[in-house]
């Protein structure tokens, strides 16, 4: 593309959100405050499992400064609704999943450690929280046996009534007999049992609500951290029936990370807006670390056996991969999606497997819900079918490259249907193996290993090439999958008379720098100057509609949904030339923010055009409608396909099982890159919770359903010195399906680096497979019982 | 049909107390025994968070930062550390970098910046946390802990999990350590908090070595049944070590915390 536009596409523009970032001028929920606020603060189950019996709340309701102690009870009183799933699966007998009520304040059951039952409203924070402390202890409940095992969950007793096997759905999808005939023609079969440790999503800013009630009018405003605000109304207006859609305002303003989990719709949005209402005065409350760790929807989750077949050239024949996947307690927004639709669907990989057959569990447990978390079923998939290859490879004593490269769907296969339901569009998987094995000098690996030998280290190298589904998401091919919402963006460019540029999308930016990447489109999509542009997101009250930002979505739909608008931008913008100019509409030209009637010599620029579009002097308005503003809905034609090659080389302390990642090469096919910084950070950030999710994080549950991991003594999160240089490189085929040739690549890193650690620690301990997250007790027991053995 | 009570982790909320600050040891003596449950607040880096957390509820807190405890002296075979020392404070003195580095280097690995500048070598001993690094130190280095009442050495000193042979009210003043003619520190981190899962510290004194262990066990130890072994031993796994009261947790196991402890003290050894 272009690079005349230095602020273009392209070009590696600083960020125009960092300087009030770092300088502390953000403006984040907890930063707002309002006249006549109040406090709120959850009570939560301490337990498991237990029937609550009583909520005694009189005493409660007696302690200083505490203004009301509102309970589920009350809140069902209310009428407010379920806490709904978005997505509807269906198990193999045709039957949908089994969604039990998710109500926002439980009123009869407590179902994970956590969940609340009562919210308490003070004059303080602290008065809030040490009354709601107060009701946990005064609570009267029955405890119950918790079924906190995933693996044993299907024979533990129900958690939700009538619920047979804690199961949600038994979902498939492939072709059950032409795996198993694929099975049966094999020459060489790879097993592994595959956990996915549960992750806990992090980010760096809690959540947070407050809710303001307008008694004259009616309506609702609502702050919250949240990635998609019209999301966030709609299910507030249309499933818990707090208020008509039209009279509730949701703003997210800027929002300190989400890596997914500020997608769903949770429990304490619902409250404050419904206490708002009740007591006449708006309500605040902002998570502490600890109530992120037990309530935000974790990650993950997965107990996999999974199969590849081949024949004696190692060329695939057929792959088959049984999993059960933790839901937690309840069905959050998106979670029944996450492990059937956006991880059943990736299993063809980059190859060319010709049968595939995937079934999945979805299972309760009594732990906090699980949804999406960066990446969401695809590090999972890639996980499953990066492993086996690498695992197959080795036991066919064949190069890992090697295997890969054998299988690999060519560039002149595309199109490339899998069995999986999916049409890839484009792709070149050699190419980016063939930089990565070059960036990581892998052809000069085995005297890396020996010099590390020699130094008493062992050394490993380990591939992962990993696809995803991205872009989320053609409507149609989702709707006719069980979404409940259509996934299009939409985008709206106003020019305003000076000819500077406002442009409104239903994106949203919680770390992803839209306002520069966003504006850098509309810079070289209007030849308007960078800083003329704002980008403005995340506020209902300004923005038609959108369906926010996740599945590395917003540069392919919300973006391209900007290049929709700019063209009706750029054809009303030719009609007023035409007047000025006196020429043909058809016969002006557009280029680089100038129109030009070539037959004359005559152009006008941008400014001159918006100007005219507003102070219409020689402009017909009955021809031409006065201003210059102009609205797209973008519909994806498909999901778009980013694919790369990662390759990590580790040295293993043999002493103490101790792994240094030494180094990480990471080729992304992203298609095309607006902003090439921007885009490298994306791929460090989503390569360092790949490799914590590798190396170091897991969210563990005792027996009891306690969770054992609740702050960062115990929660390991990766720190710069845990990590190496990164080596970051990409390769380009564009997306054929949209306007700008992009793919998106917020998860990639998350997506490619965890099989690309493993395989590398396997190699380098000399262990056929090893759990994740590979502590260094689990690395050197796995290496002392090889020694024994 | 069952009530049930237990105790809520992690909120941050505080009990209200009474807030003072001392001027000096005897003052802060006198402030703490004026009250019932009072407290000594060194670096307050466990304290704060215990009484954040309800698991500590003090009446009072006696603040020691203005108790002129803050100070670090060499002279002749000892290095004088004042209580109230932050960790950074520690890690940068010319004095201690020159005649005992694995000190200073120690004092650089606890926690974060934050941590250094904050906790105190007199509020961690105090404490006792089975994970500090300090306490290691201490017994390799033939630490004498000065309180406002006697000199305790450290051999005498750490009893058990957060027990020490402090008295309630006794207040450290300052520690003295004996400098070692070579002497290392090799710690072994939790990955999460960064405390040690082991600490060695190694410390030669003329024809004796001293090892001092944190992290390991209930409380830090020395391990006298190694200390015959000098910087060229290449194997310990038949020494004995009493592991009776080894912690296991999610970050390491008993049997792994005794191999660390033996394969950390090898590396401080080899570097004497």
């Amino acid at each position: 593309m272009a690079k005349q536009n230095q602020s273009g596409i392209g070009a590696s523009v600083l960020r125009k959100e960092d300087r009030r970032f770092i300088t502390g001028s953000g403006t984040y929920t907890d930063d707002i405050h309002v006249v006549g606020q109040t406090y709120a603060a959850f009570a939560r189950s301490l337990w498991a499992r237990a029937r609550i019996d009583a909520v005694p709340t009189d005493g409660v309701a007696k302690l200083p400064g505490v203004i009301a102690v509102l309970t589920g009870t009350d809140m069902e009183a209310d009428g407010l609704g379920s806490l709904p799933c978005g997505w509807l699966v269906k198990s193999k007998d045709g039957s949908d999943m089994q969604q039990p009520a998710h109500p926002p304040l439980a009123h009869t059951n407590l179902n994970y450690v956590g969940e609340a039952f009562a919210v308490v409203v003070a004059e303080s924070q602290q008065q809030a929280a040490k009354a709601a402390r107060a009701l946990e202890q005064q609570v009267q409940i029955t405890e119950l046996a918790p079924v906190v095992s995933l693996e044993a969950a299907a024979g533990s007793p129900a958690i939700h009534e009538e619920l047979l096997n804690n199961l949600s759905y038994d979902w498939e999808i492939g072709d059950k007999t032409a795996t198993e005939d694929a099975f049966s023609n094999a020459t060489h079969v790879c097993e592994l049992e595959i956990s996915n440790n549960r992750l806990i999503p992090n980010a760096m800013e809690p959540r947070a609500a407050i809710a303001e009630y307008s008694k004259g009018s009616g309506e609702f405003t609502i702050h919250s951290t949240s990635q998609n605000p019209h999301l966030l109304r709609l299910i507030l207006a249309a499933f818990v029936q707090l208020a008509p859609e039209h009279k509730v305002r949701v703003i997210a303003p800027d929002v300190g990370g989400g890596f997914g989990s500020k997608i769903f719709v949770y429990t304490e949005e619902v409250a404050v807006a419904w206490a708002a209402k009740r007591l006449l005065r708006p309500v605040r409350w902002t998570a502490t670390r600890s109530e992120s760790f037990l309530t935000d929807a974790h990650g993950r989750d997965h107990i996999t056996k999974a199969r590849l077949a081949l024949d004696g050239k190692g060329k695939f024949l057929g792959l088959h991969v049984s999993t059960k996947a933790n839901l937690g307690a309840y069905l959050s927004t998106f979670a029944s999606s996450v492990p059937t639709f956006l991880y059943g669907t990736l299993m063809a990989g980059q190859y060319r497997t010709p049968a595939i057959y995937v079934e999945v569990q979805g299972t309760f447990t009594n732990t906090c819900p699980v949804d999406a978390y960066r990446g969401a079923g695809r590090p999972e998939a890639t996980f499953v079918v990066e492993r086996l290859v690498e695992t197959a490879a080795r036991q066919l004593a064949l190069d890992p490259a090697e295997i890969r490269r054998r299988n690999f769907i060519r560039p002149d296969q595309f199109p490339y249907e899998t069995p999986v339901a999916l049409v890839y569009d484009t792709g070149n998987y050699k190419k980016s193996l063939d930089k990565a094995l070059k960036l990581a000098n892998y052809a000069g690996f085995e005297l890396r290993r020996r010099e590390a030998e020699k130094r008493g280290k062992r050394r490993g190298i380990g591939l992962s090439c990993y696809i995803e589904a991205c872009g989320l998401a053609p409507s149609q091919l989702a709707l006719n999958l069980g979404a409940g919402v259509a996934l299009w963006e939409s985008a709206e460019i106003r020019v305003n008379p000076t000819g500077s540029v406002s442009v409104f999308t239903g994106s949203h930016s919680h770390g992803q720098g839209h306002e520069t990447t966003f504006a850098q489109v509309v810079s070289q999509k209007l030849g308007v100057p960078f800083d003329q542009i704002e980008v403005i997101h995340g506020d209902t009250g300004r923005i038609d509609f959108g369906l926010g930002t996740y599945g590395s979505r917003s540069i392919a739909v919300g973006g391209s949904a900007l290049i929709r608008a700019g063209d009706k931008i750029i054809a009303k913008g030719k009609r007023i030339a035409a007047h000025l100019l006196g020429a043909p509409p058809e016969d002006i030209d557009f280029k680089e923010g100038v129109f030009s009637a070539p037959t004359s010599n005559q152009s006008l620029t941008f400014a001159e055009v918006a100007f005219a579009a507003y102070v219409p002097n020689n402009v017909p308005t009955d021809e031409v409608e006065p201003g210059l503003a102009e609205k797209a809905f973008y519909d994806p034609q498909n999901f778009t396909y980013p694919a790369g090659t990662h390759i990590s080389e580790v040295e293993i302390d043999p002493e103490t099982g101790c792994i240094e990642i030494i180094a990480f090469v990471a080729v992304d096919d992203f298609g095309e890159v607006i902003n090439p910084m921007i885009v490298e950070g994306q791929v460090h950030g989503g390569l360092t919770q790949g490799i914590g999710q590798a190396l170091l994080e897991h969210g563990i549950y005792d027996e009891h359903g306690q969770l054992l991991t609740g702050s960062y003594m115990d929660y390991c999160m990766p720190r710069a010195d845990d990590l190496p240089n990164y080596v970051v490189d990409t390769t380009v085929t564009p997306c054929t399906h949209n306007p700008l040739g992009v793919k998106g690549c917020g998860e990639a890193g998350a997506i490619g680096a965890p099989a690309a650690v493993i395989n590398a620690v396997c190699q380098a301990a000399g262990v056929r497979d090893i759990s994740m997250p590979t502590t260094s007790e689990k690395v050197w027991r796995a290496m002392q019982g090889k020694r024994r053995g | 049909m069952a009530s049930h009570a237990r105790k809520k982790k992690g909120l941050v909320h505080m009990n209200e107390f009474v807030y003072e600050q001392a001027t000096s040891a005897r003052d802060a003596a006198r402030r703490q025994r004026a009250s019932r449950n009072a407290k000594y607040l060194a670096g307050g880096q466990t304290l704060i968070p215990s009484i954040k957390q309800e698991l500590d509820a003090p009446s009072k807190l006696v603040d020691l930062s203005s108790a002129g405890l803050d100070h670090i002296a060499h002279a002749k075979n000892v290095i004088s550390i004042g209580a109230m020392t932050c960790h950074a404070d520690v890690h940068v003195s010319e004095e201690v970098r020159k005649v005992i580095p694995a000190l200073s280097d120690l004092a650089g690995g606890i926690g974060d910046a934050q941590v250094r500048n904050r906790g105190t070598i007199g509020g961690s001993i105090a404490n006792s946390d089975p994970a500090a690094d300090y306490p290691a130190a201490l017994l390799a280095l033939q630490a004498m802990i000065h309180t406002n009442q006697r000199k305790i050495p450290a051999d005498q000193y750490f009893l058990g999990l957060f027990q020490t042979a402090l008295k309630p009210g006794e207040l450290i003043t300052k520690i003295d350590f004996a400098i070692p003619s070579a002497c290392a520190y090799v710690k072994f981190p939790n990955p999460a908090s960064r405390y040690a899962i082991v600490g060695v510290f190694a410390a030669r004194f003329n024809l004796n070595t001293r090892i001092g262990v944190t992290g390991a066990s209930h409380c830090a130890f020395r391990w006298i049944e190694a200390e015959s072994h000098g910087p060229d031993v290449k194997d310990l796994s038949n020494v004995s070590l009493n592991v009776a009261n080894f912690n296991s947790d999610l970050h390491a196991s008993a049997t792994y915390r005794a191999h660390l402890v033996r394969v950390m003290t090898l590396r401080a050894l080899s570097q004497l």
